[in-house]
């Protein structure tokens, strides 16, 4: 059975350009402005880092764009953040909608105590598809994709707990792929990984950003000159420089953002 | 004396404390189980579980009692597990962390504290006398379910709360409304620790006899409940009224009848420790 015999409408413009913007954008938790006036065009179909010392608000800004801010205590945001255009905290939007096209993957593999099958079947659950056939389908397709099929295919009914960090997190990409999103957000999604699993993620967001536009929050300098297109370096709430990855690794504007990348940082 | 050798003597000093402290309870408790069982074990039979209350001591059985005891539970279970887990997932999940629900959550916890028999008096007043249930099964299993609804409550939230925060994040994350987040995450993930608390709480309740005697229960019951809307007994009033009879026949009924209750509690604490550790186990 076709997702569309089954009642739900496949947003045919995925593949349009998804693009996201953000206009004057502060957040604060109660009296603490930890974004500080941000405006920033993301562009579709590739892949930005964020880069900047802990605490300067990578992880705030990211989850604008999911709106996983939403449930932190105190949270409260000024100004306008756009998906294709669209202020996507405006009363009207249906968060649940938003996230499934813009899907998130987290700094520590968070696979549910569930089966294998469960996991990346979850995402389609939620939208009320229980066909066996086309749930199956998916979820082989989903786990192909993170080259994760041939190394579960046989316990598909074990517990995704038993998997091993670096399976875990390609299986919560996998779980976030199965719902079709358009754009990606990855917080620190290998700085809990072995170098091995840590290379066989960054060689995934390499391929997955021919369909997706990806956000990557990374600490690792070289993982962001490896794998992004462009890079964001934030400080202290502000973002200080926005620019083609190899430019602001090269040849950086800022004096803040050379004494960062070169680890001179006080 | 140095510091040292201070410390250590400290430590054995607390040692033994400790030990001598442990001990005094399980002796007790062992006396006490050791005394029940010779006066009890050998009453127990097959004649006295299913022979109905007489006036002749090696006549009366514990059957109308038992079944009494059975019923309530069965009953306070289907109307406070319903009551209290929705009540938990409320506060957990959806309320606003403001001043009213903290105000809410700090008399919860006081009502686990309140003496059982106010409890009683309460549901003298409304379910016996103003909704007209008569001092019947429905009445007792309703107070009893007020009784151990705070028990309930604090319990299921904790196990809720001990459910990781990284699942409420991927379920969201994937777009899952909060109710789905509810019912297919956080239930399942938490439904040991619920089982547990549920446990625990009824059987506390099997062995409540002050709420049941004031709404009513009798001592004596002719025969086992058939309805909600009957007449009953429950064991612990059963035992207490063998015990206060003066023939020594009634004592041995009644060390029987506290072995039977001790085996339901022990039986109860049981199933809710096998939940707990398999739960557990899941979890990690
Ligand atoms: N829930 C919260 N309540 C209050 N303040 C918060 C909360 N979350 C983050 N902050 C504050 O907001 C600022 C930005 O935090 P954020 O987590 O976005 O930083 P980050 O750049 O992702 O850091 P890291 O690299 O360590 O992950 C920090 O100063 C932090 O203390
Ligand atoms: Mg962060």
């Amino acid at each position: 059975m076709s997702k569309k015999e089954k009642g739900i409408v496949i947003d045919k413009s995925i593949k349009r350009k998804h693009k996201l913007e953000t206009k004057g954008v502060k957040v604060f938790y109660d009296d603490f402005m930890a974004i500080k006036g941000i405006d920033m065009t993301i562009k579709a179909n590739k892949v930005t880092a964020f880069i900047g010392p802990s605490g300067c608000g990578k992880s705030t800004f990211l989850r604008l764009f999911n709106r996983m801010n939403d449930y932190v205590d105190g949270f409260r945001l000024e100004g306008e953040v756009r998906i294709d255009g669209e202020n996507i905290y405006k009363k009207k939007i249906n968060v649940e909608q938003l996230r499934k096209q813009v899907g998130m993957v987290f700094q520590k593999p968070n696979p549910f105590p569930k089966s294998i099958f469960e996991n990346v079947a979850y995402g389609l659950r939620i939208q009320g598809i229980n066909d066996k056939r086309y749930l199956s389908e998916k979820v082989e397709d989903s786990l192909k994709q993170v080259a994760l099929w041939d190394e579960v295919k046989d316990d598909l009914n074990k517990s995704a707990i038993a998997l091993s960090g670096g399976q875990q997190q390609r299986l919560c990409i996998a779980r976030t792929l199965a719902v079709e999103p358009s754009i990606i957000l990855m917080d620190e999604p290998t700085s809990a990984l072995d170098p091995l699993s840590t290379a066989k993620i960054e060689e995934l967001i390499y391929e997955l950003k021919e369909k997706y536009s990806i956000v990557i929050v990374t600490h690792n300098m070289q993982q962001a000159g490896r794998i992004s297109d462009y890079t964001a370096f934030f400080y202290l709430g502000e973002l200080i420089e926005y620019d083609r990855t190899k430019k602001l690794f090269t040849n950086p504007e800022k004096q803040q953002t050379e004494n960062y990348i070169t680890g001179r940082f006080g | 004396m140095n510091n040292i050798r201070k410390n250590r003597l400290k430590d054995q000093i607390f040692r033994g404390w400790g030990i001598a402290c442990t001990l005094l309870g399980l002796v007790l408790l062992a006396i006490f189980i050791g005394s029940i069982l010779i006066d009890g074990l050998q009453r127990i039979d097959w004649d006295f579980i299913t022979s109905l209350p007489s006036r002749n001591a090696e006549n009366a059985g514990i059957y109308t009692a038992l079944m009494g005891s059975i019923w309530i539970l069965v009953l306070t279970t289907i109307i406070s597990l319903p009551l209290g887990i929705a009540a938990a997932i409320y506060l957990e999940e959806y309320s606003k962390k403001n001043r009213f629900s903290s105000i809410l959550e700090v008399n919860i916890s006081n009502l686990a504290g309140v003496p059982s028999i106010i409890y009683g008096l309460l549901g003298l007043e409304i379910f016996v006398r103003i909704l007209e249930m008569g001092a019947s099964v429905l009445a007792g299993s309703f107070t009893l379910a007020l009784l151990i609804l705070p028990i309930v409550i604090v319990s299921t939230r904790e196990s809720i709360k001990a459910v990781p925060k990284s699942i409420r994040d991927a379920s969201y994350a994937l777009g899952a409304s909060k109710w789905q987040t509810v019912s297919m995450q956080l239930l399942p993930a938490s439904f040991g620790g619920i089982l547990t608390g549920v446990i625990l709480a009824l059987s506390r309740a099997v062995g409540e006899t002050a709420p049941l005697i004031v709404i009513g229960a009798l001592a004596y019951v002719p025969f086992a409940p058939s309805s909600p809307m009957d007449e009953f007994t429950v064991m612990p009033i059963q035992i207490f009224n063998w015990i206060s009879r003066p023939q020594a026949g009634f004592e041995v009924n009644a060390a029987a009848a506290i072995i039977m209750l001790l085996l339901i509690t022990f039986i109860m604490n049981g199933i809710a420790v096998y939940f707990r550790n398999k739960w557990q186990k899941k979890l990690k």
